[in-house]
């Protein structure tokens, strides 16, 4: 695990915040470029990148500073997206009461499941953190009186105070921009305060940090209902998206799919999850418009990724320009 | 012995079969620098491991300033002001040094549930830490990630992290082990400059440094106390010069 995660720089480079305000810039962009195209399939398609980026980062900051690999994080986008169905059901869809529950029920989710799951640690923690996954993916696929396997439909799109904010497309568009913007921003502080200094430090050597009074337990579990809410807030936003919801959201797929877009954009930066997020989804429309067997391709470069680009795209980046600057 | 730092009363400790802590009584006062020495096996870490909280007695009793720390885990036992340097070296590598030692003195003052501002730009932890480093002589590699420091300087971060605790009592597991002759110097002069500023117990295998530190020194065999005292009383001790010092001393 230590050989995949880079050492977290101590100060913010300016190559770092560069790159993420040309993230940023280019999605607030996105729309406009839209209007040009298939407006309605590519907004839907990057709000759908930018719901799973939020994801990402939440498993970015799990796996790449808490040294804690989830593989069972696509439960709490099903959760978040279930309440949001759920309530949506028995006629609550207003936002201002919807949100706040989806999160709540993810970080609560979080809280339970991670009192257990930190219990152990490597691979039992990636096996017991799958298991929580399955149980929320069969148990979902259970609620007969919501779709069952099926899924259900959601009524409508979620309100905000009675008015219709994301009947428009750009609306919830850049909402969810917003929110990905304010999930990226806060976990960048969270990793560089006290309590990130302490979830980083568990991953380095919990026994040291025991030794001079830190409850590591305590503090990780914190690292994972913050995680686990933001999962939470992806699935608030997922269910608005395709204004449906099924159990195939907590499917153990979507987790790995999660992983496999942080080390594709590159493990413990942050923002590499966003790039990863959008290259994993932009490559498998592409690759889907080929051929139906587009995994055979999406697979071998994956290895290559990490055969050859230990940092992820971010890090392939970087070793690139560094290169050509050598000469 | 109500003002012992450290007060053991009949440690036991045994792995199946394998008595590794027979009866330990130990009594540590404070400034006091007592050396425990022994062959190997003679089950010294595991007395460490003991007192910090990573293995549990099987009977016995333990005070730290009067209070019973037997039955709390590590992390309370190092709030109580119990800190301690590792056998094979412990640090956070992919830290600064400066930050090893910033999230000791984080550990000791203010609540670590901070979620917002940069700990790093805390000027406060900081300076702390950073004084921590220039007693060991190491605020010129205040900025080097742990995992790049020499084996030495990193038996330095290690007291430097135990110094930023300012704990009551520090627990030294072989700080000289693997480090060179000039290194193991260099930390002997270090501990000589702490003596006296809170009580030690030093596990050692370096009987130059155990003779020229040491207040007490206990002999540890088969996981009993051979015996216990000044370093004059302990050399001339007839028992101990067969059991162990013997070649070592001449």
């Amino acid at each position: 695990m230590s050989m995949l995660a880079p050492a977290m720089p101590v100060r913010r480079s300016a190559r770092t915040e560069i790159a993420v305000a040309a993230i940023f810039i280019a999605l607030a962009l996105v729309p406009f470029a839209a209007a040009y195209g298939a407006q309605g399939y590519i907004l839907s398609l990057f709000v759908r990148v930018m719901v799973f980026a939020i994801a990402a980062l939440a498993v970015d900051f799990l796996c790449g500073f808490g040294g804690l690999i989830t593989f069972g994080h696509a439960a709490f986008i099903g959760l978040g997206a279930y309440t949001v169905a759920i309530a949506g059901a028995h006629g609550v869809t207003d936002m201002a009461i919807t949100l706040p529950l989806a999160i709540l029920v993810s970080a609560l989710f979080a809280y339970v499941t991670g009192t257990i799951c930190l219990r152990t640690s490597g691979v039992y923690f990636i096996m017991i953190t799958l298991a929580f996954g399955q149980m929320a993916y069969f148990i979902a696929g259970s609620l007969a009186p919501y779709g069952g396997d099926d899924g259900i439909t959601l009524p409508a799109r979620s309100t905000l105070f009675g008015l219709a904010v994301f009947k428009d497309d750009r609306a919830l568009y850049y909402v969810t921009l917003g929110f990905l913007a304010g999930a990226y921003f806060l976990l960048r502080a969270v990793v560089y305060s006290r309590f990130g200094r302490v979830f980083r430090g568990a991953r380095e050597n919990p026994t040291r940090m025991a030794t001079i009074g830190f409850d590591v337990f305590r503090y990780q579990r914190i690292g994972y209902v913050i995680a686990g809410a933001l999962g939470g807030l992806a699935g608030f936003l997922l269910a608005n998206a395709t204004e449906f919801v099924s159990p195939a959201y907590m499917s153990w797929q979507r987790s790995g799919e999660l992983i496999i877009m942080v080390i594709f954009g590159g493990l413990g930066t942050l923002y590499g999850a966003i790039v990863g997020a959008a290259s994993f989804l932009l490559l498998e429309e592409v690759l889907a418009g080929f051929t139906e067997n587009w995994k055979l391709i999406f697979g071998p470069l994956l290895v290559l990724i990490v055969l050859f680009a230990r940092g992820g795209m971010v890090g392939l980046v970087t070793s690139i320009k560094a290169r050509l600057t050598r000469g | 012995m109500a003002d012992a730092v450290l007060l053991i009363e009949n440690l036991r400790k045994r792995f199946g079969g394998l008595v590794v802590t027979d009866g330990v009584t130990l009594e540590i006062g404070p400034g006091e620098l007592h050396a425990v020495i022994g062959p190997n096996g003679a089950g010294k870490t595991t007395l460490i491991h003991q007192i910090s909280g990573t293995l549990t007695p099987d009977g016995g009793r333990m005070l730290l300033n009067g209070a019973d720390i037997m039955p709390l885990p590590p992390n309370e036992r190092a709030r109580l002001g119990l800190a301690r340097s590792f056998q094979i070296t412990s640090v956070l590598p992919r830290f600064s040094a400066l930050e090893n030692v910033a999230l000791a003195v984080q550990a000791r003052s203010g609540s670590s549930y901070r979620f917002l501002r940069p700990a790093a730009r805390e000027a406060e932890l900081n300076d702390q830490a950073m004084a921590a480093l220039t007693e060991v002589s190491l605020d010129h590699r205040a900025d080097i990630v742990a995992a790049h420091l020499s084996h030495g300087e990193k038996r330095a971060l290690e007291l430097a992290i135990a110094l930023a605790l300012e704990p009551k009592l520090l627990l030294l597991d072989e700080p000289m082990a693997g480090t060179g002759p000039e290194e193991s110097e260099r930390i002997v002069a270090v501990l000589k400059k702490l003596k006296g500023r809170f009580a030690m117990l030093l596990v050692e295998h370096d009987m130059d440094a155990v003779f020229a530190l040491a207040d007490k020194i206990s002999v540890l065999v088969y996981g009993r106390v051979l015996a216990s005292g000044t370093p004059h009383e302990v050399r001339n001790d007839p028992a101990v010069t067969e059991a162990y010092l013997g070649e070592e001393l001449e």
